[in-house]
């Protein structure tokens, strides 16, 4: 469904001595539709660079992006909403995304920018049924302001936003990082009831090597800006091939084995 | 058994707001034995961190402590004015290191010359005197000795906070409160700081660390006791290992469906979400405070409060479920 053909990403930086920094280097990688895939590295990895650029939200310095086949690499205008309607993006923050002078209810209705010719009744129970599936009720939220919700409401909000737009893939930038253990489970699940309701994809960029090998149908392990090793996460976590992936696994803390010579 | 090194008993603390009282530490006892790593856990606003501070003494408006004892290698630190909490404690007893250490330190000034500022409320210590003890300490932790001559900037996360906390303990304290210290770092630097903090106490710098944490997994790798913290309190508490593999506490059970760790015991566990989300401290839920998200709610939780009982082999909890299994 999705291809990724050797993206790269080149920021310069500096007035005078131009600086280059290649933050993804000839990245290619595809999802298929109703799968779960994890883009797994440490912060300054690339991991999110690429990810806005698979949102095009950030223009690739080369390499192509093809969605169903379509170059969407560099499309514009009502093409790109087309694409915006297909792939929807959920980020850690959800304070940082939402206008915070807006109710929560207004910024539901945006997500229709992207679906025009729906009637007034047909909105409502939309976003009615997108926020019931992600847990919460339509007359308790819908008149708030996000600072009166708590993080993990927030995230909802976001996920109810992808309910509504029913996209058919989603990436979802670290969007547990920021919330709390009790609740960070609450929101995964959502992600896979997308993907079992409406055989949407996901993609979850994290860096935290369990939460993709627990989820996910497939992890990409990235590393400096280039993907190191691909596989199912049984696989990659028994038998890494990359050194850096091998250190991960040494050094990551675990529940039910405890480090050597600690 | 010799005496705890540290011992909180009956504490209540309260940030008094306008909005209202926030109990963020409502009736905990807490002790730290001597040659122990404790892991304080618990979600963000249970009032973990609170705790800390009034444990510390370090108790400034809004923040008031209601009641309590707080005794520190025997002295009774709540007995003490703030001025000789700050000259004859901190540092010299106790050392913390606050979440926000790593990014904390005056940028404009060498790291020495922030151990200088500090060091000299405690001893009379010459800067001479000063420098070749931190390099000594560096020296002993494997950590380079240059790096007190450096910018805080020109030190890279991880590095940061292994110096941070190695020169924090320069008088060595019998005590060690460490705050989150590694829950910015990648794991492969938070592996490395942990393994100096456990290298310390293995070197006898310090006694004891009291760990806190909302990552059960670095708690399960470094410490020898656990405390459980819901919305101001104690739920449960015990040797590590068996809190973890035998937790009693639905909450602390919950947790551990929580956690993802790449591991196949995690795949085939499965992951179970807690329904709701933590309650204000501003108005916490009658009975116990965990009830509307309890899957083993009964009528007694919504009306009375669990008392915190021991249950036997060094551990406690505060539920109605095993309360019966204690009187039985």
């Amino acid at each position: 469904m999705l291809e990724v053909k050797n993206l790269s990403k080149v920021f310069t930086v500096g007035l005078f001595s131009r600086h280059r920094i290649e933050a993804v280097k000839n990245v290619s990688m595809n999802v298929s539709r109703g799968e779960i895939v994890s883009l797994v590295g440490e912060s300054g990895s690339g991991k999110t660079t690429l990810c806005r650029m698979i949102l095009r939200l950030l223009e690739p310095t080369s390499g192509s992006i093809k969605y169903d086949g379509v170059d969407v690499t560099r499309l514009k205008g009502k093409k790109l909403k087309w694409y915006w309607r297909k792939v929807h993006g959920v980020f850690q923050d959800p304070y940082a995304s939402f206008h915070p002078f807006y109710r929560v209810e207004h910024i539901l209705y945006q997500a229709f920018n992207l679906l025009p010719g729906l009637s007034e009744e047909e909105k409502k129970i939309r976003v009615h049924e997108a926020l019931k599936m992600v847990g919460l009720n339509p007359e308790e939220v819908l008149g708030k302001y996000p600072h009166e919700l708590s993080g993990g409401m927030r995230q909802r909000i976001a996920i109810a936003r992808c309910f509504i737009l029913d996209p058919e893939l989603i990436v979802a930038d670290e969007p547990v990082s920021m919330l709390d253990a009790s609740t960070r489970v609450g929101i995964i699940k959502l992600f896979s009831d997308l993907r079992d309701r409406m055989n949407s994809s996901v993609i979850f960029v994290t860096h935290d090597i369990g939460l993709a090998y627990v989820v996910s149908d497939r992890v990409l392990i990235m590393y400096k800006g280039v993907i190191v090793e691909e596989g199912d996460p049984l696989t990659v976590m028994d038998n890494p091939s990359h050194p850096y992936t091998r250190r991960l696994r040494e050094d990551v803390p675990l529940l039910y084995r405890k480090w050597e010579g600690f | 058994m010799s005496e705890p090194l540290l011992l909180g008993l009956g504490l209540r603390a309260s940030y008094v707001l306008r909005i209202g009282e926030v109990r963020a530490v409502d009736g905990v006892d807490i002790e730290v034995p001597r040659d122990a790593v404790v892991g304080l856990a618990g979600e963000s606003g249970c009032g973990k961190s609170t705790l800390v501070n009034v444990l510390l003494a370090n108790i400034r408006p809004p923040l008031r402590i209601k009641s309590g004892k707080i005794l520190l290698d025997g002295v009774d630190l709540l007995e003490m004015s703030r001025e000789e909490v700050r000259k004859k404690v901190w540092g010299v007893k106790v050392s913390y290191v606050p979440q926000s250490a790593l990014n904390a330190l005056n940028p404009t000034k060498r790291i020495i010359e922030l151990v200088k500022d500090a060091i000299t409320q405690h001893t009379p210590a010459t800067d001479q005197e000063v420098v070749s003890l931190c390099k000594r300490r560096l020296e002993e932790l494997n950590l380079p000795t240059d790096s007190i001559h450096k910018y805080p900037h020109e030190l890279s996360g991880g590095m940061r906070q292994r110096v941070i906390i190695a020169i924090s303990t320069l008088l060595n304290p019998r005590l060690l409160v460490v705050d989150e210290p590694t829950s910015a770092l990648d794991v492969s630097t938070q592996k490395q700081v942990l393994k100096m903090m456990l290298d310390m106490k293995r070197n006898r710098i310090i006694d004891s660390i009291l760990f806190v944490t909302h990552e059960l997994p670095v708690l399960r790798q470094v410490s020898s006791h656990v405390y459980i913290m819901y919305a101001g309190k104690i739920v449960e508490y015990g040797p590590a290992d068996s809190v973890f593999f035998n937790p009693l506490h639905p909450y602390t059970k919950a947790l551990m469906y929580s956690v993802m760790t790449p591991e196949p015991e995690t795949r085939e566990r499965g992951l179970v979400a807690i329904p709701g989300e933590p309650p204000s401290l501003l108005m916490p839920p009658q009975g116990c405070r965990f009830h509307p998200r309890c899957p083993y709610v009964m009528d007694i939780c919504r009306s009375s409060e669990p008392r915190l009982v021991p249950v036997g082999e060094g551990r406690g909890v505060a539920c109605f479920l095993h309360h019966s299994e204690v009187a039985s």
